[in-house]
């Protein structure tokens, strides 16, 4: 569930990175209810200090104050309101958190492999970047991670979002950028030597920048590569497309839930593939549970897990259960060269995205997806 | 009897060294045996039994590993005074970091206080003639010398470059560094905080001198209390984590490498579990020592001593229940994000009670701005904002955009140097004459502790800002917009720097020609201001009576010290022999 967040319009407060994104309004408006109460109890400390120190200064050597108590007036008001307050800042920064760490449904999704020391992009159009991450203004963009080394942290100050980076699991962040621009990428959990410079820059355009520049892209897209591996590492031989084979059949499998031989069930996402490929004895389907899938630690990397992800997840799965589910028209033959595939979009459900489905001049495949929006 | 011999007349000390003759002022020799020319030689130090001898062991030892922590300190800030990493490589720079946090938290700020005021003070506050187990004691101090000892030798062999925090897999399978050697100087080293505490738990409980109930106790004594139950429980768990990662490297057992089926995030939690009631270790005497002083200095007793004394104890309860508000965006569910961010806001309010009843203890009391009032004063404003930015970091959606950054880096400093050093140094000039029976020059006092103020202000201030604005911490070089606030917190460093020398300077100096003190200056109350300055070996010339409650000051003819001569009100029978001839002889 998401929760929505209201149109925000702050000024910008000093000693502040711009507001680039929906939520750094947010932040920063929590930000400046934070200073406020923290420069009123610290002022108000600070000046009964100084008024009590001179006012009550010694006068006479062997000057003797009465004593006073206490009051359990004054302990329960100073212990109830600060209660009180700390409650609220609890409450809107957990609102917060909810909003930054529940990436929504409908968004461009980008793998985001880190590794000593630089940052590694795969749009699902195909495109690779390194250190630089282009993405469309206006537009929600949901960012998969994981770590081939070592535990890093992928940090955008001008968006207010941040999430470590974790070798052995998938981490999750959103945005949606309201302005254009370059804005600083940082590594923000020590990770070596050049930790330091395992920096780059988002570069968010304008839409039709942004469908130029993935134009000019010609790598095959991730799912393309995917069944290249899939192909190649010898999944085919067990996971079969036409027949069952001696592994459970993979297509319209993203996204549905799966009944394991151990009577849990779990959702078919993209941790458990992984968990699939690297530790398939741990997760065993109901009716496999005698057949012996081999692990492939060690002989796929992140990048590859990634890419055969991709493809799994263009063979289809049920419609608006996922991110950008491939709708079930989908081709599973690779697409023309030079072009992206329609892998993780589904053309019929409403988009925020003004890029909209492929565009059409892209693809070279004649399939293209019924319903497929022109870009606003 | 010579002039010379004459013993101090303790009565009307508020004008020190009065009745005392010139002689006696300016000698360099004690009028009494206290304990420290009770034995010469470096046997009867380095194998001493008494508490007070001990105190001043951690004493020396701890002022080295401050310089030490120091030196990195200026070389890091002179690194960040230009944008590019050129003063020194990015490996090295790593290390420098590295070793300020490990030297500065595992041996200063742990064992500061507990180790040097606590030991020194905590029989003498409640009336004993030393702590529950003497030898104890001193084997905590030799523990400590040799965990800091093997760290030093890792630091001189190449160093250590994970981060004092020495997160996984980094420090486990990706470092190149003596790991293993400086973890296994750390696990050393925890045991000295583990017997010390537990040395304290058993004092306090056991060693009251009669009429001493718990509520008459300073307040002193109430905070080294919850410290001590912090550093029991607490430090086994970062010992048995610093031992998992030595197998984990050493053997590859695959408890944190996911590559073998471990989990690096549990690292982090075991670790915190640790680390955050680790700065409760350290803040919680510097609290100590700032009810002291405030009490003393307003000559009034603690506004609400009950509710400081609890509050105490609060803090060391809930001081374990907040360690993940470190691993809000380490891939650490949402929910258990929540309940470490709402308990973190409930640890904080005992702390702001304090602070409440400090200020309220000022009202209509009688202040004077002696050296150890200005630090306890320094403490309440500095940790008012150390506390408060903590608050910015519980709130799950700011820590967000702040964890990582040089925010953290400024709130956790405000707290251990803007609080903790702060109270240390205060402690230390308040009890010097009690410790060393001279006098530190005052006029010099209270200037260096005012550059310090400035100069810590400077320093830190300036890195809330270059946080929000993004610049990310444990980094060598950074981009160019965070440089001028990078020179202010490098200029402030070099008055910080400055002001810290002065004491070091005055300290020594004070030890051969300071002016000897009587046995309560200021005056204050409490047991330990009712004996000599320097006290005796065996603390008291008799056993105190305690008739009287905490912080109740009183005219001066009825605050003697303890087995001398007329107004000794801690017994009900006047002693018929004089002072000196009770205190001749160990």
């Amino acid at each position: 569930m998401q929760i929505p967040l209201p149109k925000l319009d702050l000024p910008r407060l000093p000693f502040t990175p711009e507001q680039a994104s929906t939520i750094a309004g947010h932040v920063d408006a929590l930000y400046l209810y934070l200073i406020l109460i923290t420069l009123f109890f610290s002022s108000l400390v600070v000046v009964l200090i100084f008024y009590f120190a001179v006012r009550y200064r010694r006068r006479a050597a062997d000057e003797l104050p009465r004593p006073v108590e206490g009051s359990l007036v004054l302990e329960t008001l100073w212990t109830v309101i600060p209660l009180m307050i700390a409650m609220t800042i609890f409450t809107w920064g957990a609102s917060l958190y909810f909003a930054l760490y529940r990436p929504p449904r409908d968004a461009i999704e980008i793998f985001v492999v880190g590794k000593q020391w630089m940052w590694k992009f795969q749009h699902t159009e195909g495109l690779r970047e390194i250190n630089e991450l282009h993405v469309p203004v206006g537009a929600k963009v949901k960012l998969t991670m994981t770590t081939e080394d070592v535990i890093h942290a992928f940090a955008v100050p001008a968006f207010r979002i941040r999430s470590d980076v974790v070798p052995g699991r998938y981490t999750y962040l959103w945005f949606e950028a309201t302005r254009t621009g370059r804005f600083h990428l940082f590594c923000t959990e020590y990770c070596g030597t050049n930790h330091s410079g395992m920096t780059g820059w988002v570069v968010v355009q304008d839409p039709t920048e942004y469908q130029a520049w993935l134009s000019g892209g010609t790598s095959e897209s991730p799912a393309a590569q995917g069944e290249k591996l899939f192909q190649s590492l010898g999944c085919a031989s067990c996971h079969k497309m036409d027949v069952q084979g001696r592994g459970p059949m993979l297509a319209g499998l993203f996204g549905k839930p799966q009944k394991l031989d151990n009577g849990q069930e779990v959702v078919a996402d993209e941790a458990y593939i992984r968990e699939s490929i690297l530790d398939p004895q741990n997760k065993r389907v109901l009716g496999f549970g005698s057949v012996l899938m081999p692990s492939f630690r060690g002989q796929v990397t992140e990048e590859q897990i990634l890419q055969l992800i991709a493809y799994i997840r263009s063979l289809g799965g049920p419609q608006g259960g996922t991110t950008g589910g491939a709708g079930g028209t989908m081709n599973t033959a690779a697409p023309g060269a030079g072009g992206g595939t329609t892998s993780g979009i589904a053309p019929d459900t409403q988009r925020s995205n003004p890029v909209g489905g492929t565009a059409p001049q892209r693809t070279q495949n004649a399939n293209t997806p019924a319903g497929n929006r022109p870009p606003r | 009897m010579s002039a010379a011999d004459t013993p101090i007349n303790p009565m009307n000390p508020a004008v020190p060294g009065a009745g005392a003759t010139v002689a006696q002022e300016w000698r360099s020799r004690f009028a009494h045996t206290n304990y420290i020319n009770a034995h010469y030689g470096i046997k009867s130090w380095l194998l001493t039994k008494d508490h007070k001898r001990i105190a001043l062991l951690y004493l020396a030892s701890v002022t080295v590993f401050f310089a030490l922590g120091g030196a990195y300190a200026v070389a890091i800030r002179m690194e960040l005074l230009t944008p590019a990493g050129d003063f020194v490589q990015a490996h090295t720079y790593n290390k420098l970091f590295t070793q300020h946090g490990v030297i500065m938290i595992f041996f200063f700020l742990i064992p500061s206080i507990p180790a040097v005021l606590g030991n020194f003070l905590v029989p003498l506050m409640i009336g004993a003639k030393d702590l529950a187990f003497p030898r104890l004691n001193l084997l905590s101090w030799y523990i400590y010398l040799v965990g800091a000892l093997f760290t030093v030798w890792a630091l001189l062999n190449g160093g250590i470059d994970t981060g004092w925090t020495f997160y996984v897999p980094y420090s486990t399978s990706f470092s190149n560094t003596y790991v293993v050697a400086a973890g296994l100087g750390i696990f050393i080293t925890g045991f000295s905080s583990i017997l010390t505490g537990l040395n304290f738990i058993v004092t306090i409980h056991t060693m009251r001198a009669p009429g001493m109930t718990w509520f008459r106790l300073p307040l002193f004594i109430w905070s080294h209390y919850a410290a001590s139950l912090i550093m029991v429980l607490g430090t086994p768990v970062i010992a048995i984590t610093v031992l998992l990662v030595a197998l984990e490297r050493l053997a590859h057992i695959g408890i944190f490498d996911p590559r073998l089926g471990g989990d690096p995030v549990l690292f982090q939690h075991m670790f915190w579990f640790y680390s955050h009631p680790a700065v409760y270790i350290m803040v919680l005497p510097s609290m100590g020592v700032v009810s002291e002083i405030v009490a003393t200095f307003s000559r009034k007793n603690i506004f609400g001593y009950s509710f400081v004394a609890f509050s105490s104890l609060a803090i060391a309860v809930f001081g374990f229940l907040v360690w993940g508000h470190h691993l809000f965006t380490s891939s650490q569910s949402v929910y258990a994000g929540m309940i470490f961010s709402f308990v973190s806001f409930a640890v904080a309010i005992p702390s702001a009670v304090k602070v409440f009843n400090w200020t309220a203890t000022l009202y209509k009391g009688s202040i004077s701005y002696d050296t150890p009032m200005l630090y306890a004063l320094g403490f309440i404003g500095l940790f008012t904002v150390g506390g408060l930015t903590g608050l910015f970091l519980a709130a799950l959606g700011m820590d967000v955009h702040l964890t990582d950054t040089y925010f953290i880096v400024a709130h956790f400093h405000y707290i251990m140097v803007g609080g903790a050093l702060m109270g240390y140094l205060g402690g230390l000039h308040y009890w010097w004459p009690k410790i060393t029976g001279r006098m530190y020059p005052e006029g010099w006092g209270r200037f260096s502790a005012l550059i310090i103020f400035v100069g810590f202000n400077l320093t830190f201030f300036p890195q809330f800002l270059a946080g929000y604005m993004g610049m990310p911490r444990r980094y060598h070089a950074y981009a160019e917009e965070f440089q001028v606030l990078n020179v202010m917190s490098t200029a402030g460093a070099s008055i910080l720097g400055f002001g810290l020398l002065i004491p070091g300077i005055y300290f020594l100096w004070s030890m051969r020609y300071g002016k000897f003190a009587p046995p309560n200056p200021w005056p204050a109350t409490g047991l330990e201001w009712r004996t000599l300055s320097p006290p005796p070996t065996e603390n008291f010339a008799s056993t105190p009576i305690v008739t009287w409650e905490a912080y109740e000051f009183r005219p001066m003819e009825e605050m003697e010290v303890i087995g001398a001569g007329p107004g000794d009100t801690s017994r009900p029978v006047q002693p018929a022999h004089g002072m000196h001839s009770d205190l001749t002889g160990s």
